[in-house]
């Protein structure tokens, strides 16, 4: 396993070094992820797979601390190693309070790392600040900040117990490193000298208080309350006890939420930036996930689709520069990470490099297209930039570290099918997995969807003044266009596409905008049969006329099927001009040259009534259970919001757990799960199910003439094999192309055929259709005899042609107990000489495995574990490639790709060197900087 | 007392006209016999009645064996599959019948099929507590019908008693060929699926195993009632003892006997259908070098398998291979291992 692409799953901390200009994700799985510039990225784990609460970067270092929601507190380091850096988690710590005292008294709320980067400020629910060295984690108590000694300066009426409960926030005076801000729960805020220890200002907030954030200058700072107002403090010597400068609600006069974070950024045209996120009114806008940003007259509420994590402003680091002068936002939402563009009018969104949120729209199908031509690629990448004019022009502004791998060795698509009907094309060539270019087949088809629908149409007087960014929907209007199975062929840029309601695109790449007509067609796959219903999805309805398509791949034919179940195995021969299809009724062959249905073949047992019954049928709503869940995921995020008070109700909370764990072993117990032992039988469901198409031009009826071919597997464990008669190019459009059935052979163990392949006379897959009149490979040999391998969920068997005579097998299920997931050809070449490669399978079985088989003789070389077999929808969305790499979704947002082949290894590799520290600066230099700066 | 008479092969008459002339060749016109002869498979069947008559007739080669014993000192237990491979010597138990006369006779039936489908196999190298059961699904209509699941067993460790999990049967579908054998009972523990452990194997993969073998599964199972178990030496108890034989050295349980090598056979007849014409077994491509495996694999094509006896050409081709040669005459007492496979039998 080598790298994983896309977004963390339930990302929940946020932390940015604008020293290293490297961003960190922590998740609620205890992962801790590191990306600079494009390509240079870290991952960690915390053993304890506990939820990372916070993230802070040690300024000036390469290290950074992360605190988990056990209240344990970690030191992580970039190390150089072996000419790359490598992320290590160095120490572990849990602040102790003294014996009996309460667990809230250590329960950690703020972490402040101190520039001299050697102590961390820690904030406690108590409200008492503890003190521990770096990198040991000694806690210095001498210097503990205690509440008692803060409320010694405050006037007697603030002074009751309570006003110290709860540090929320604490930051450092921006010039002044002995001076720190401690703002507390319940609205004091007060300024402390760590040399005298001794509050030398106070504030007295009357809000509860939610966060803090220093003017640069550090004479005023800005704190942002619970009810929705933030309100500015001007810090002088004269006055001990100051008013507030000016307190406002952004978003009043009506009750809004709280404004949960703020920034003050300072400009040249002394128009400072506000930005905060939150403090919508509540009751019309208290389910938004806003992040609002003021400059002036100008202001935009960011509006994202999902939960909003953390964010961070990118603005000048330089000690010596008097301003702020931000140039981006960036937003850690739960789904996607938006990075908004402050410099340019218009604050418009940055295009990111990494992080892709795969599951914008829910994946349902990968393919993988490895080396492909140039052209094709260019031609992708223009029909991509022009869907991406409203992107924003800036060069990535986190761009920490070095990339120091090598660059990738070819071009590599990733083709992804999603729920909403879109095909979406990656690049996965390298480590980044970037989006190229997205397709859309909606248009294609009326839905119920009005195309108007848009929700960034608000008039100019809207108020608040939302604007919808990021691109995660997890509403899909219409199940029915979900893609299925995709089939690029990267020679002709032919593209063919098929869906959930029996629906087959065949697609042409065109530079242009264009507006044609759809040729349409139906295939009915219940031909013969009779008496059936359909008690499915009704199909598609397709517009009438001419569409008009944008650049890219633009359809031009497009077969239903009839019944309109789901499309379950798509082959494309781009120099036949041929696409077959099958569903759970049959298959059937269509020439998209001519636009001629071919034949189709009816596959389904008399008495599989199942198969006739939608599919939909169990899945009443996905998008109101959807939105149910999310509603769920929203409820439960409010109340652990405020949650850090009761650790009794935690153990109550486990206890309970505890006994749910038992009850349900017991109730397993009474009930155990049963599996019933029967032998497969034609009767069976499913069985005329299409699993795999393949075209061929081998030997099927005799050994002196080859000709093209069509091989269908089914469900059942039959194979069908139809004889085809493709004219020869100049009279392509004259002559019907004809098939006939030439073969049927029916396995005797029924089990499911998920892959079938001819090898040629030198015992070599057959290469792909216009591979060879691209000079990518050699002709097959059509001298020797050709063996066919058809793969079973169970078995691996090798026959003869013409004549099917059984030759060979592999028996994997009686003897193992595992079952053929997927099965593809790898080609594995040698890493020391470029002339030796050999091609074997690669396997992947229900337990996770991933087996190297070895072609013509079907000897099993090596067996990796390498997904966990619970994980039925990472094993389902594994995706190999042609040259013995591969993908699977290890959430719904995230690809990991593995390698099987020491020759096409892909992962991060990469260098964050320490920049040199400024020595003039003179923020650092009554804190021995200068010492540090020589050590590092 | 042994006679040998000629029977005209063609026209062998009807059963009773046959008892007739055992009764008349051996002057015991009154004393009613059972009558019974050694199929091919060296199995001691009985001749009750026309249709096993002819069979009988029709299995000659050219001799065949009849043995008849008085019906009141009749050993019911000599007759079923496996009588003659399992190193009993029926032959000694029906002509020496002093070694019966202590023991009452418990008769609970004769055998309704000839060759019941499924058996008990391997019991000579399997621990007494251990049972291999052989379902034959192939020539049956029946369902092989029975549930697994999960469950925990004890056993004996080096750290003392240990609970480990393992999968036990669950239930038996009524009128399923699991229940109609009787060999599997509800609670007995599955140790392994065609010679393969299922230790450390999940339910779903112990299912997918069976499922993948169910033309021919062989289950070793661990019976939930031990006290059924086949007694198969003295050492157990001194009175009672029917040891007509010796145990052979006990092997290893984990090894099932001959069978598996020849196993592949009778799952392995995928169909094809050239130009739609008629289906045919697909033959195997060429000869490899086991030739008894290449010879057993002459087509079996869509004769059908009467009553689960096998295709007379299969047979006659482990004739030719000359792997056995059936001497109804005169028994090698030598021959201790003879075991079927359902193809092939071997040595």
């Amino acid at each position: 396993q080598t790298v994983e692409h896309g977004f963390p799953h339930q990302p929940s901390a946020l932390g940015y070094s604008p020293f290293l200009r490297l961003m960190a994700i922590g998740t609620r799985s205890g992962a801790i992820k590191l990306y600079g510039a494009p390509g240079v990225e870290f991952m960690g784990l915390h053993e304890e797979n506990n939820t990372v609460m916070q993230i802070h970067f040690i300024p000036d270092q390469c290290q950074l601390v992360t605190l988990l929601d056990d209240n344990s507190l970690h030191l992580w380091s970039l190390k150089q190693h072996g000419g790359a850096s490598e992320l290590r988690e160095e120490h572990r710590f849990t602040l102790k309070g003294p014996p009996g005292s309460p667990p809230s008294a250590t329960q950690i709320t703020a972490v402040l790392p101190h520039s001299s980067r050697e102590v961390l400020y820690l904030g406690t629910e108590s409200g008492n600040i503890f003190v521990v060295e770096l990198p040991s984690f000694r806690v210095l108590e001498d210097r503990t900040i205690s509440s008692e000694a803060v409320l010694q300066r405050v006037p007697e009426d603030n002074c009751n117990r309570r006003s110290c409960e709860l540090v929320e926030a604490l930051r450092e005076h921006p010039k002044n490193p002995d001076q720190i801000l401690i703002g507390y729960s319940r609205g004091l805020i007060v300024l402390w000298d760590l040399q005298n220890s001794k509050v030398t200002h106070h504030f007295l907030g009357s809000q509860q208080l939610e966060n803090l954030y220093w003017q640069r200058d550090g004479s005023k700072f800005i704190s942002c309350h619970y009810d929705g107002s933030y309100t500015q403090w001007p810090v002088s010597s004269d006055n001990r006890q100051p008013e507030p400068l000016e307190n406002t609600v952004p978003y009043g006069p009506f009750p809004c939420k709280a404004i949960s974070k703020i920034y003050w950024q300072t400009t040249k045209n002394g128009l400072p930036y506000i930005i905060f996120q939150g403090g919508m009114p509540r009751a019309s806008y208290g389910d938004r996930h806003s992040i609002s940003v003021i400059h002036g007259s100008q202001q935009t509420a960011f509006d994202f689709t999902s939960r909003v994590i953390d964010f961070f402003i990118i603005f000048s680091s330089e000690p010596t520069a008097e301003l702020d002068d931000p140039s981006a936002m960036v937003v850690l939402a739960e789904e996607e990470l938006v990075v908004i563009d402050l410099k340019t009018a218009g604050w418009p969104a940055v295009h990111p490099p990494y992080l892709a949120s795969l599951h914008c729209s829910a994946i349902t199908c990968s393919h993988h297209v490895s080396n492909i031509p140039l052209k094709l690629w260019e031609r992708i990448i223009s029909a991509g930039s022009k869907q991406n004019i409203h992107y924003s022009s800036m060069p990535w502004p986190i761009d920490g570290g070095t990339n120091i791998a090598p660059d990738p060795p070819q071009r590599d698509l990733l083709l992804t099918g999603h729920e909403d009907g879109t095909v979406r094309f990656w690049d996965a060539s390298g480590v980044c997995l970037h989006l190229l270019y997205k397709l859309s087949t909606v248009r294609v088809f009326l839905t119920d969807a009005d195309p108007n629908d848009n929700m960034n149409t608000l008039g100019e007087d809207e108020w608040p003044p939302l604007r919808k960014v990021g691109t995660f929907d997890p509403y899909s209007d219409d199940p029915r266009l979900g893609i299925q199975k995709i089939y690029l062929c990267k020679y002709s840029g032919y593209l063919a596409v098929a869906g959930t309601a029996g629906q087959v695109l065949v697609m042409e790449l065109n530079d242009e905008d264009a507006e044609h007509v759809v040729d349409h067609a139906e295939a009915d796959l219940l031909q013969d049969q009779e008496g059936y219903r359909w008690k499915g999805h009704e199909k598609l309805k397709t517009r009438d006329g001419p569409v008009r398509f944008e650049a890219g791949f633009q359809p031009f034919v497009l077969v239903q099927c009839q019944p309109p179940a789901v499309v379950t195995s798509l082959a494309l021969h781009s120099e036949w001009k041929l696409v077959a299809f099958g569903t759970s009724h049959g298959f059937g062959l269509f020439d998209h040259q001519q636009k001629r249905l071919v034949f189709v073949k009816c596959t389904l047992h008399p008495s599989d009534q199942l198969a006739l019954e939608g599919p939909l049928s169990r899945v009443k709503s996905l998008k109101k259970s959807l939105r149910q869940s999310f509603r769920r995921i929203r409820r439960s995020r409010v109340s652990s919001r405020k949650r850090r008070g009761g650790s009794g109700n935690a153990s109550e909370v486990q206890e309970a757990n505890a006994k749910f764990d038992q009850d349900t072993l017991q109730e397993m117990e009474l009930a155990p799960v049963q599996r019933k032992i029967e032998a497969r039988s034609a009767e069976d469901s499913f069985t005329g199910f299409v699993r795999t198409l393949y075209f061929a031009d081998t030997f099927l009826r005799d050994s002196s003439r080859h000709c093209p071919s069509l091989w269908a597997g089914t469900n059942g464990g039959t194979v069908y094999a139809f004889c085809l008669r493709v004219p020869p190019a100049e009279r392509r459009m004259d002559e019907p192309v004809r098939a006939e059935q030439a073969k049927e052979i029916q396995l005797m163990h029924r089990a499911p055929v998920v892959g079938i392949l001819v090898l040629d006379g030198r015992s070599t897959p057959l290469p792909e259709p216009l591979e060879v009149a691209h000079d990518l490979s050699k002709s097959p040999d059509m001298q020797g005899s050709h063996q066919l391998l058809v793969v079973s969920e169970e078995q691996f068997k090798v026959f003869t042609l013409p004549k099917v005579s059984s030759k060979l097998k592999l028996k994997l299920t009686a003897l193992e107990g595992c079952r053929v997931r997927k099965v593809t050809v790898a080609n594995f070449g040698s890493c020391k000489t470029d002339d030796y490669s050999e091609n074997d399978l690669a396997v992947l079985t229900n337990l996770g495995d991933i087996q190297i088989i070895s072609l013509p003789f079907l000897k099993l070389q090596i067996r990796y574990p390498c997904i966990r077999k619970e994980d039925v929808s990472g094993i389902a969305s594994c995706v190999f490639t042609k040259y013995g790499q591969g993908f699977y979704l290890i959430s719904p947002s995230e690809f990991e790709r593995f390698s099987l082949s020491t020759k096409w290894l892909v992962e991060p590799r990469c260098i964050v060197d320490t920049p040199e520290v400024t020595t003039n600066n003179h923020v650092h230099s009554k804190s021995g900087v200068e010492n540090a700066a020589r050590k590092s | 007392e042994f006679r040998r008479f000629s029977l005209e092969r063609s026209k062998p008459g009807k059963f009773e006209e046959f008892y007739g002339l055992l009764q008349h060749v051996h002057k015991i016109p009154n004393v009613d016999v059972l009558v019974g002869y050694t199929d091919v498979h060296g199995d001691l069947l009985p001749i009750n009645n026309d249709d096993n008559y002819h069979k009988a007739v029709s299995t000659a080669n050219p001799l065949l064996r009849i043995f008849i014993q008085r019906k009141e000192d009749a050993d019911y237990s000599a007759f079923g599959t496996d009588t003659m491979t399992r190193k009993k010597n029926v032959l000694s138990n029906v002509l020496r019948p002093d070694n019966h006369k202590k023991k009452p006779h418990i008769v609970i039936s004769m055998p309704q099929d000839f060759r019941p489908v499924s058996s008990i196999i391997d019991v000579d190298i399997l621990p007494e507590t251990h049972r291999r059961v052989r379902l034959y699904k192939y020539g049956t209509d029946k369902p092989l019908g029975f549930y697994i699941r999960d469950g925990s067993s004890v056993r004996v460790t080096p750290h003392g008693l240990e609970k480990v999990p393992g999968i036990f049967i669950s239930r038996l579908v009524p009128g399923g060929l699991a229940q109609s054998t009787g060999l599997l009972a509800v609670n007995d523990e599955v140790l392994e699926v065609n010679g393969i452990e299922v230790s450390g194997k999940s339910l779903d993969q112990v299912t997918d195993m069976m499922i993948a073998n169910s033309r021919n599964l062989i289950i070793t199972v661990r019976p939930a009632n031990q006290r059924n178990n086949v007694v198969r030496n003295s050492r157990t108890s001194g009175s009672s003892g029917q040891s007509t034989e010796s145990s052979l050295p006990s092997s290893s349980p984990n090894i099932l006997g001959n069978l598996l090598q020849g196993e592949e056979e009778s799952d392995e007849e995928d169909i094809v259908i050239e130009d739609s014409g008629e289906p045919q077994q697909i033959p195997k491509a060429a000869p490899t070098s086991e030739s008894i495996e290449s010879l057993s694999q002459i087509e079996l094509l869509h004769e059908s398998t009467q009553n689960g006896f096998l295709p007379s050409s299969e047979m006659n081709s482990n004739h030719s291979a000359g792997s056995i040669s059936m001497e109804y005459d005169a028994p090698d007492p030598g021959r201790k291992s003879l075991e079927e496979d359902g193809t092939i039998i071997t040595l």
